[in-house]
């Protein structure tokens, strides 16, 4: 079960502005009536692309032609939060997103989207908002982000980031879905049972 | 010096470290429902694993479920997750409860009632409402399909420790204030984000006081703080609940397990990353203006503007949310019209909830042109609400009463919002859409005050309506 280390994200970007972006939004609880999640990639952000009265296409960042092709997605405060259905970093990741660059994320949407192998690094404000600019400005501008320098960098910005250590190790160590070590560790997982008087 | 039950917990459950540096902790306890599974069991059948510890996994369904007659399912796709449940459970030797056991519900409703919630356990489940849970002194949380996998496969998951915040909250709640208004309060005081990297340890004696079913309430909504895991130390409330469940310890092994849960509390000198200090008289009842659950004030407040913040960020928020809900800025939030009211959900649709609100309710009427419907949180808890007569006194005020599921709160049921129809509604989140109309709106608040907003049509205080400070009244 041997997976490549992600060590660089480099691709084209989008700004999909706002804050609490919750996992409703990001996929809609409708497209969940699925035993897979093939086919996720075209419901993301459904109900903000889409009008839903007139079924119009929205002014939504997604709409824009411009950025069809963009990779990486550039956005604000707590992204991710409230359900945690995986089925929104997966239809995310469907739909051609392999990194995000957000201000800070719900956790159980950051720990996700890792193990999905889509890293989610954690800019300040005010070194986000210049590279946002250049996105919008130049919806070609080469994005890159860095994990073993911690930066990401567009044209002439480059902007430090973070991301809890133990996310990085595991992505750039190629870790990321961690079942193959869980597996190994079986031993250490039944002595750890049976000293839980309430597992048998 | 002391620690935390957060910590007692951590270590009993440490496997070892990863080496990522996560730890790799073993999931005691492990909820499955239909919506986040199947997945999970299709990846085990690639990989060619299989489960554990088949008996510390117990499954049962409810987001998909239809309220007005459970045995149909509403579509073939829901169908298929039906089938895929049951027989992701049979081939895997997993404890189901079905609808026809007499026990389904909302999974965070089921564990509880079964005695399978116990203290000093870890529990996980594909849903962020797992929190629910740490109301018996658990560490419980929400995780993503890929580590329901993991738990499955090696009843273990690799996490990252959080910080332990201590939220005490003293004194005496006023009449007319519930758990759910405290619950929004420290919400609206933290923000949706607050807890992000914290487990939160509910204390005070304001939670010593409360029922079991309270603390669940509370623990509930710890994820709309942005908190993965909220808990309440064990005491003699917990183990009186739980005694003489079906999943419970008996004779010598219940009082070994008293013994051994009273140690898991958090010690008196225990440390804590952070506490916030909260007096109980300060909580007024609470509702939700906007679209994200900490946007909430007291029912006696102006529905915010943005005109009064200098903050160009939450200027943005601000019309952003008045702009979704239609909702007029610096004006009452009390008076409000509604379309529908909702009484149910895992925050609250337990037979206290119910037994509460009936008190009120009865000889009371639903507004005309008001849908309320009202859906027990398990078929144990609609049978008990029954034989109360508690549905019939819903019924004779315009409420329709429902068989157990999530209705509602989420919307993956018949059960949803119409265009943009408001929704007094007692469930955990007012996102945009949430409630199954991507238009449709939610103001979050208990159930007494979401029975209030029924019989007055529009959006209530509870005391007004009912007369609660009356002790004739409440009594």
């Amino acid at each position: 079960m041997a997976i490549e280390p992600i060590t660089k994200v480099t691709g084209t970007a989008i700004h999909v502005p706002g804050s609490d972006i919750d996992t409703d939004r990001i996929i809609p609880a409708r497209f969940m009536k699925c035993v897979t999640f093939d086919g996720l990639g075209e419901f993301a952000f459904y109900d903000v692309r889409f009008d839903p009265v007139t079924g119009e296409k929205t002014d939504h960042p997604l709409n824009d032609s411009r950025f069809d092709a963009a990779t990486i997605m550039l956005t604000g405060i707590n992204f991710g939060c409230g359900s945690s259905r995986e089925h929104a970093p997966q239809s995310l990741a469907k739909y051609g997103f392999k990194a995000i660059v957000a201000e800070s994320y719900a956790e159980i949407f950051f720990g996700n989207s890792t193990t999905l192998g889509m890293p989610c690094v954690i800019a300040k404000k005010e070194d986000l908002d210049p590279l946002k600019a250049a996105v919008e400005a130049d919806p070609s501008l080469e994005v890159s982000i860095d994990l073993e320098a911690l930066t990401v960098s567009g044209g002439d910005i480059t902007i430090p980031v973070t991301i809890p250590d133990s996310a990085r190790q595991a992505l750039t160590s190629g870790k990321y879905d961690p079942i193959a070590e869980l597996l190994e560790n079986k031993e250490k997982i039944e002595a750890t049972a049976a000293n839980l008087a309430y597992v048998e | 010096m002391g620690k935390t039950l957060y910590q007692k917990v951590w270590d009993a459950h440490s496997v070892g470290t990863l080496s990522d540096g996560r730890t790799q902790l073993f999931i005691g306890t492990h909820l499955i429902h239909e919506v986040t599974s199947p997945q999970a069991f299709g990846m085990i059948r690639d990989l060619g694993l299989t489960v554990k510890y088949p008996k510390r996994t117990f499954a049962t369904i409810d987001h998909i479920v239809p309220t007005e007659n459970q045995d149909q399912p509403a579509d073939p796709l829901a169908a298929e997750m039906i089938d895929a449940i049951r027989s992701n459970c049979d081939d895997f030797g997993v404890t189901y409860f079905d609808l026809k056991s007499g026990k389904q519900g909302i999974v965070h409703v089921v564990g509880p009632e079964q005695g399978i919630t116990q203290p000093g356990s870890t529990i996980a489940c594909g849903d962020s409402h797992t929190a629910t849970h740490g109301a018996f002194g658990a560490i419980a949380f929400g995780i993503g399909t890929t580590q329901v996998r993991d738990v499955l496969a090696t009843q273990t998951m690799a996490m990252e420790k959080l910080k332990v915040r201590r939220i005490e909250v003293n004194g005496k709640l006023r009449p007319g204030v519930y758990a759910k208004d405290v619950t929004l309060h420290i919400i609206r005081l933290l923000g949706a984000k607050g807890g992000i990297g914290y487990a939160y340890e509910y204390a005070g004696d304001t939670f010593d006081n409360f029922t079991m079913e309270e603390r669940m309430t509370v623990c509930n909504m710890a994820i709309e703080g942005g908190a993965r895991c909220g808990y309440v130390n064990p005491d003699e409330t917990t183990f009186e609940f739980l005694k003489g469940r079906p999943y419970s310890p008996t004779g010598a092994e219940w009082d070994a397990a008293v013994e051994r849960w009273k140690s898991f509390a958090s010690d008196a000198d225990a440390e804590f990353d952070d506490i916030v200090k909260i007096n109980a008289e300060d909580i007024e009842p609470t509702v939700t203006w906007g679209i994200s659950p900490d946007h909430g004030i007291s029912i006696s407040e102006n529905i915010p503007s943005s005109a009064d913040t200098d903050d160009a960020e939450e200027k943005i928020t601000i019309d952003e949310a008045l702009a979704y809900m239609k909702l007029p800025a610096g004006t009452p939030i009390k008076g409000i019209p509604i379309d529908v009211a909702f009484i149910g959900s895992c925050t609250n649709g337990r037979l206290s909830d119910f037994r509460e609100t009936a008190k009120f309710l009865k000889g009371k009427k639903v507004a005309a042109g008001i849908k309320a419907i009202a859906v027990p949180g398990s078929q144990i808890t609609a049978i008990q609400c029954e034989k109360e007569g508690i549905d019939k006194v819903f019924e004779e005020a315009g409420f329709e009463w429902r068989a157990a599921g999530c209705s509602m709160c989420l919307a993956m049921n018949p059960d949803k919002l119409i265009g943009d129809q408001i929704c007094a509604s007692s469930s955990n989140r007012n996102f945009k859409g949430r409630q199954g109309s991507p238009i449709g709106r939610t103001v979050l608040m208990s159930p007494v005050m979401v029975a209030a907003a029924a019989v007055e049509g529009k959006i209530a205080d509870a005391r007004e309506t009912f007369d609660v400070e009356d002790p004739a009244a409440v009594a």
